[in-house]
């Protein structure tokens, strides 16, 4: 199981809020594919998927406040 | 920091032809045949929204706009609702932040210097407000932001109102999602300005390469 994380955005950015998921709960996905798209301010900000496998589980969906460090969702790696 | 980069010029041209190019210099960017690239352009009428817009900030029905011949697009770039029309500059970079700083804020900030730098070189005063992600000459706003990052390479980026010819459009939505009055170049100096002469201070000047 990996665990897809809210990366550092810039030294003052603590939070973004998770804006689309290009992929559905159960999709497979292959590693770098765009995955979710968080926004801060004026600006998205795309989060790579950090493996290739099977999205098991969404964690926090669209409209919701993430921290930089937080988990977004999780792949089973193939 | 010498930049290796590229300016690309396209004139008046429609909103999803932009688009294309800046996707097309996107992946130019990513293949690192150059660190930063930047678009001028002008758009034919438009109504952009972006990932947080609301349709109910678009203040007129389909038919209205049909009738004044602007089309709506939705697009992926931070923001909500705005305007693009032939009389604003757009400066679309397409820059590869990890050659510069990875950090999102900070560019969005570093926009906002170069629209108030080239404002200050025709004796507009541009202030940012802050938590408005924007550019504001007294109370109204005269140059918008909306940018999107892609495994740290940008797109979208500015506008600067400089005509004041389309500014009245601006009524047909809520800019932003927020009550604000848009303003311009023309409209502040009650004078004519050349969008010519807009991107040529940015360049000459180096206003907007990361330094």
């Amino acid at each position: 199981m990996a665990k897809v994380i809210l990366p550092e955005l810039g030294e003052t950015i603590e939070k973004a809020t998770v804006s689309y998921w290009y992929f559905q709960e159960g999709a497979k996905v292959k590693e770098k594919d765009e995955l979710v798209e968080v926004t801060t301010d004026k600006a998205t900000f795309n989060v790579p998927a950090p493996c290739s496998g099977v999205l098991v589980e969404i964690l926090l969906k669209e409209g919701d406040s993430a921290n930089v460090g937080d988990a977004l969702a999780v792949i089973e790696e193939e | 920091m010498k930049t290796t980069y590229r300016i690309f010029d396209l004139g008046l041209t429609g909103l999803d032809k932009g688009l294309a190019f800046q996707k097309e210099i996107f992946q130019r960017v990513k293949d690192d045949e150059f660190k930063a690239a930047l678009i001028f352009c002008r758009h034919h009428p438009v109504i952009t929204l972006g990932r947080s817009a609301r349709k109910e900030n678009i203040l007129v029905d389909s038919a209205e706009l049909e009738q004044r011949r602007i089309s709506i697009c939705r697009i992926e770039r931070g923001g909500d609702v705005t305007y693009h029309g032939p009389g604003q500059l757009m400066v679309y970079p397409v820059f590869n932040l990890a050659y510069f700083k990875k950090d999102i804020h900070f560019f969005l900030r570093k926009l906002e210097g170069t629209a108030i730098k080239a404002l200050e070189a025709f004796g507009i005063k541009g202030e940012r407000i802050e938590g408005k992600t924007g550019v504001w000459a007294g109370p109204d706003k005269i140059a918008s932001i909306g940018i999107a990052v892609k495994q740290w390479v940008s797109f979208h980026g500015l506008a600067i109102n400089v005509k004041k010819d389309d500014l009245g459009n601006f009524t047909l939505i809520k800019p932003c999602g927020m009550d604000i009055m848009m303003t311009s170049m023309e409209t502040i100096l009650g004078k004519n300005v050349e969008i010519d002469a807009v991107k040529e201070v940015i360049v000459r000047e180096d206003l907007i390469w990361p330094k």
